[in-house]
């Protein structure tokens, strides 16, 4: 798969710009603030409905417009499919695929497939572990579109479940009184079964990952220590069983804390790197490498499930050095389509060919 | 802003579910052109609505007398009853012909996060029927999301200790339909859901 043109008219920094990539790597050489991000992001934006930078709209429509608009000619299997999404913020967003208008701009998804690396991503490695149970679970919903069905339920089961706590705390505060838990064990059968299936799936996940990850590190790190991947679970066992009698043992603190305590949403997945945990052991460059070998792992597992998704590095070269340079141009050359950004050419290795250009306040030329 | 009356029509017919602002200025001014007998019919139909609808004391579906049409017919089973949320969904089903039982309305789904607990629902008049022994089968016709299944665990958990058969909706692939315009989450829980033949 790979993005033939991309077009984007009041989107960002951009009144209008059009850009023709080429398969294999396209590499955006431009000094910081004149919008390489930009482009990329819209291409993310068109990948999954939402951008890796902000979590309103707002900010994606340029200064003065009402909407933007953003347009991808995809080519998958030698078929051209042309994606356009209008952008209008505070309202639905419209979609079109081909000629004709999408019923709803969830219908787009799975159109353009992206795995995107960008300096964000170090709060994989430092950040809470929500990032890293989202990382999980956005690659689980990328293999199988199911998952964001059972990830919703779950969700809503866990949100109605914390409603039920939180109310009969409330009311037991006020009126010294039990509150109403008759519901409870409902909301349980209904977490665990939600829950075993999406832990089930997270493991899966985690095992096939670990030999892509441990390889994607020994290439773009300086080759300290073996990157391991751990998932720390709150339940013993990823069945509806096993979460049922979690559950029961902590429902003493739930009921006095008003909040659920057990389950997929309080696990982890914990980075380590040969013995030493990632988070507050590893550098800055060390961390930043890890959080690459995590999206270079997604990337190949895709890869690896046949489906070929257009792999982007935003401003990824500069942070490494002429070796881990040169391993990652040959790791990414055989890649469907990449696309580079970077400020500085020379960052950027020779051996790494194909498209370059040249990215100005506004426009984008081709070099 | 208009001024006046018309104003005041509009504002409440903004108040109507789905109805928007454009749309509730379009309604009162088609009302402002229309024949003077067709809205005094309106407004006649609109009063008569909350004077004389009233619910059904067995079943809690909307009735103009005590007892609603489908609990007053005599041919319909007795054995068996059909729990829905909504008076509407009830004339959902009666549209498929397929069911010849009653009907229980809850009035709603278990919804904390709406402070809507088994107590604001017509479980406990449910649980007042069942227990005159005369029913063998519910069936479970809530709605298919996350409160909607809820309830129905819910009410599963209370009534199979009565001996009663309780069986739950089937969900899966629109009847009729193409496949492939399935969306992914549907055609992925159908087949997951699949049976042997």
């Amino acid at each position: 798969m790979y993005v033939r043109r991309l077009e984007l008219v009041d989107v960002r920094s951009y009144a209008r710009v059009g850009v023709d990539l080429e398969p294999g790597p396209n590499v955006l050489i431009g000094p910081n603030g004149v919008g390489k991000t930009n482009l990329v992001e819209a291409m993310g934006y068109v990948a999954t409905l939402a951008s890796h930078r902000v979590s309103t709209d707002a900010p994606l429509v340029r200064v003065g417009a009402s909407t933007g608009v953003i347009r991808c000619a995809i080519v998958h299997e030698q078929r051209e499919l042309l994606v356009e999404l209008e952008i209008v913020p505070g309202r639905a967003n419209r979609a079109r695929l081909g000629r004709s208008p999408a019923r709803r701009p969830r219908d787009i998804l799975g159109a353009l497939r992206l795995v995107l690396f960008a300096p964000e991503d170090l709060s994989l490695v430092r950040g809470d572990p929500d990032q890293r149970r989202r990382y999980l679970d956005d690659l689980l919903t990328a293999r199988q579109p199911r998952f964001a069905a059972v990830r919703a339920d779950y969700e809503r089961v866990l949100k109605q479940r914390n409603a039920l706590l939180r109310t009969a705390y409330l009311t037991r505060k006020v009126t010294r009184q039990g509150g109403d838990l008759s519901t409870l064990e409902v909301w349980d059968t209904h977490l665990a079964e939600h829950g075993a299936q999406l832990l089930r799936a997270r493991l899966a996940l985690v095992e096939q990952l670990s030999p892509y990850l441990e390889d994607a590190y020994q290439q773009v790190s300086a080759g300290t220590g073996k990157a391991v991947a751990e998932y720390r679970g709150s339940v013993a066992e990823p069945t509806a069983e096993a979460i049922l009698a979690a559950l029961a043992e902590v429902r003493a603190d739930e009921v006095a804390r008003g909040t659920t305590l057990a389950g997929p949403h309080r696990d982890d997945l914990v980075l380590r790197l040969g013995d030493l945990p990632v988070k507050g052991y590893a550098s800055h460059g060390e961390s930043w490498s890890y959080a690459l070998a995590l999206r270079l792992a997604g990337y190949s597992l895709l890869r690896a499930d046949g489906i070929e998704p257009v792999l982007v590095l935003d401003d990824v070269f500069a942070e490494l050095d002429t070796g881990r340079r040169e391993r990652l141009a040959g790791l990414i050359a055989d890649a469907a389509q990449v696309i580079v950004t970077c400020a500085v050419e020379a960052d950027v290795p020779a051996s790494l060919r194909g498209a370059r250009f040249r990215v100005e306040p506004g426009e984008v030329a081709r070099v | 802003m208009y001024e006046g009356a018309i104003q005041d029509l509009i504002d409440e017919l903004g108040r109507l579910p789905g109805v928007g602002p454009k749309s509730a200025q379009r309604i009162a001014f088609h009302v402002l052109a229309a024949d003077q007998t067709d809205i005094k019919r309106l407004a006649a139909a609109l009063t008569r609505v909350k004077e004389q609808v009233r619910f059904c004391v067995q079943c809690y579906n909307v009735a103009e007398e005590d007892s609603c049409r489908i609990c007053r017919d005599p041919r319909r089973r007795e054995d068996a009853i059909c729990v829905v949320e909504e008076p509407k969904d009830v004339v959902a089903i009666e549209r498929t012909n397929e069911f010849r039982g009653r009907y229980h309305v809850l009035g709603g789904a278990i919804n904390p996060l709406e402070g809507v607990g088994p107590d604001n629902l017509r479980i406990r008049e449910l649980m007042a029927r069942l227990s005159s022994g005369k029913v063998t089968e519910l069936i479970l016709a809530t709605d298919p999301n996350t409160e909607g299944e809820a309830t129905a665990t819910y009410l599963a958990l209370m009534v199979k200790p009565m001996g009663i058969t309780v069986s739950r909706l089937a969900s899966g692939l629109p009847v009729g339909g193409d496949l492939e315009y399935a969306d992914e989450i549907t055609l992925g829980r159908a087949f997951e859901g699949r049976r042997t033949l």
